[in-house]
């Protein structure tokens, strides 16, 4: 059964030293707020999975968290190069991670199989391209029907997955809506799965039938995040901070600035700054 | 440029509008972000007004008002015919056989229009941690026609790459036949100095148009390959005043929004 808890009190109990976890979010809900709250509960050795790991992965990278990263995209999408996960990658700083490395279309189609419980993926993908030379997770098959030879990954299924979400009514069936991303299958490929909302309304009985909503029994913990999301947005809250995503680039270009906006941000602030982070960026009804 | 005259624009307004101009109403074009971006809705907002661009963030049909700073920005599906998620997308709009032009950019691009976007060095150990290919590796092959725009400069277009992100025409020839692609690959490169196609056999690219005010030494002193010209030679239209003040206003849109100066703009 879901459970509606306190921000802290859903990490702790979801994630441990060493598992395997995916903070999810395509440029959009992105679970910034349950990232932070398990970067103050200052977990280690953990498998980072996400198709986009900007600006939450590089945070925990830096602090030491990650002994690997699996990804396709390791950038700050529009603005550049991830220093902190650089360094890491370059130079071993704070400690040297594994890079598992695929494309969007890998990551997609294995967290699909993830969710579908199959054991890979298959798909037509990686043709002459250099990952699949460094990558011994990518392999090839062939079609039993046409011959064909296609792409094979291994299935995505983190021990836990955290997004952030539109709602959830009482009974904890979140809605989650605009650029749906991966969300879904990160959900349903996880063997638990966390998830921040910016409210709690009584029912989704005025729904439109076909959106996209997670069932209560398909998640482990709610928690009421306003804001949560915070430099990325929640469609239908609050917009992109894209000055945000500009200005990290300066602070993750430094290792003594970055630990000092980590300590004031992050290890000094909870759950509850992140609504008025966003005060500014609520549209004008 | 080291002998730039003043010809009322910039050397990277006609590249944005060079690729403009190579799309048309009916193409279904994924869009990279950049300058792939900036081209893409100049087409639309001029000579293109019904081209569906496409988004990796599910987006279809989109039609910002504003350049997404990324792929996923709000704007992108609050303007869009429908969004869909990423899976999806991958899977039944590119792997599906939908795209009829992928546009990407290049941090490093050879002659056959291979890409690299994810290593400077060894890929072990590398010099530079570049973001990677996103979802360029599949886009390269799943389009029917990949077209290219970037900036020249030693630096980015070099004899060899680092790492294939994204495959191109590889060694030349009939290489992506040879490996069972059968998508046509970089058929158009667009730079702030020339529109270059590939030869129709051996694939490498050849400088068909030079823009306005542009020699040929300064092509090649901003290519770090020996580069070939077509026998006829063309120079690229100017940009019309109704392209450039398209252009610009796009982009003086997207600084102010992306600045949080423009919190007032109207939902």
């Amino acid at each position: 059964m879901v459970k509606f808890l306190p921000l802290r009190e859903a990490v702790a109990e979801n994630l441990h030293d060493g598992d395997t976890v995916a903070f999810e979010g395509f440029t959009h809900l992105i679970p910034t707020a349950a990232a932070h709250e398990a970067i103050r509960q200052g977990f280690r050795d953990l498998t980072l999975i996400r198709m986009t790991p900007d600006l939450i992965y590089d945070q925990m990278i830096g602090m030491g968290m990650a002994k690997k990263i699996i990804f396709s995209y390791v950038g700050n999408p529009g603005v550049g190069l991830l220093r902190r996960a650089r360094d890491a990658i370059e130079n071993g700083f704070p400690r040297s991670i594994e890079v598992e490395e695929h494309s969007h279309a890998g990551m997609a189609n294995a967290y699909e199989a993830g969710a579908a419980g199959l054991p890979c993926a298959v798909f037509r993908g990686y043709r002459g391209a250099g990952l699949a030379s460094v990558n011994p997770n990518i392999k090839s098959v062939t079609c039993p029907f046409t011959g064909e030879a296609l792409a094979a990954v291994p299935a995505i299924r983190p021990d836990v997955t955290f997004v952030h979400a539109q709602k959830a009514d009482r009974k904890g069936n979140v809605l989650v809506e605009g650029i749906i991303g991966i969300q879904k299958e990160a959900v349903l490929a996880a063997k638990r799965a966390v998830v921040t909302v910016e409210e709690v309304v009584d029912n989704f009985d005025d729904l439109h039938p076909n959106l996209t909503v997670l069932p209560s029994w398909t998640i482990a913990a709610i928690s009421v995040v306003p804001g949560g999301s915070h430099p990325s947005y929640t469609h239908g809250y609050y917009e992109r901070d894209n000055a945000a995503y500009l200005e990290w680039d300066e602070i993750a270009a430094d290792r003594d600035r970055f630990q000092a906006w980590m300590q004031k941000n992050v290890i000094e602030s909870s759950a509850d700054d992140f609504a008025s982070r966003v005060e500014h960026l609520r549209k004008a009804a | 440029m080291s002998d730039t005259k003043d010809l009322g624009f910039s050397p990277n307004e006609m590249m944005t509008i060079a690729a403009s101009r190579a799309l048309k109403s009916d193409d279904v074009c994924f869009v990279g972000i950049g300058a792939p971006s900036a081209a893409c809705n100049v087409a639309r907002l001029t000579h293109a007004p019904d081209i569906t661009l496409i988004y990796e963030s599910g987006t279809i049909g989109t039609a910002p008002d504003v350049l997404p700073l990324s792929i996923g920005d709000g704007e992108l599906c609050e303007t869009a015919v429908t969004t869909v998620a990423v899976p999806e997308m991958f899977r039944y709009w590119l792997q599906g056989g939908r795209i009829s032009i992928g546009f990407l950019g290049a941090a490093q691009l050879d002659k056959f229009g291979n890409i690299n976007t994810t290593v400077i060095g060894d890929y072990a150990h590398p010099k530079t941690r570049l973001p990677g290919g996103g979802g360029a590796p599949e886009i390269a092959t799943s389009s029917r026609q990949v077209y290219i725009t970037m900036a020249q400069s030693k630096r980015g277009m070099v004899e060899k790459i680092d790492f294939f992100t994204s495959f191109g025409h590889g060694e030349g020839g009939d290489h992506r036949r040879r490996l069972g692609i059968n998508t046509a690959g970089p058929t158009l490169l667009i730079t702030d100095l020339a529109i270059w196609k590939p030869d129709p056999v051996t694939k490498e690219f050849t400088v068909v148009s030079l823009h306005p005010g542009v020699s040929r030494e300064q092509v090649q002193e901003t290519c770090g390959w020996i580069v070939k010209f077509a026998e006829a030679l063309d120079e690229t239209t100017p940009p019309t005043e109704l392209e450039l003040k398209t252009l610009r206003d796009l982009q003086a849109r997207t600084k102010a929004a992306h600045q949080g100066t423009a919190k007032g703009k109207a939902a």
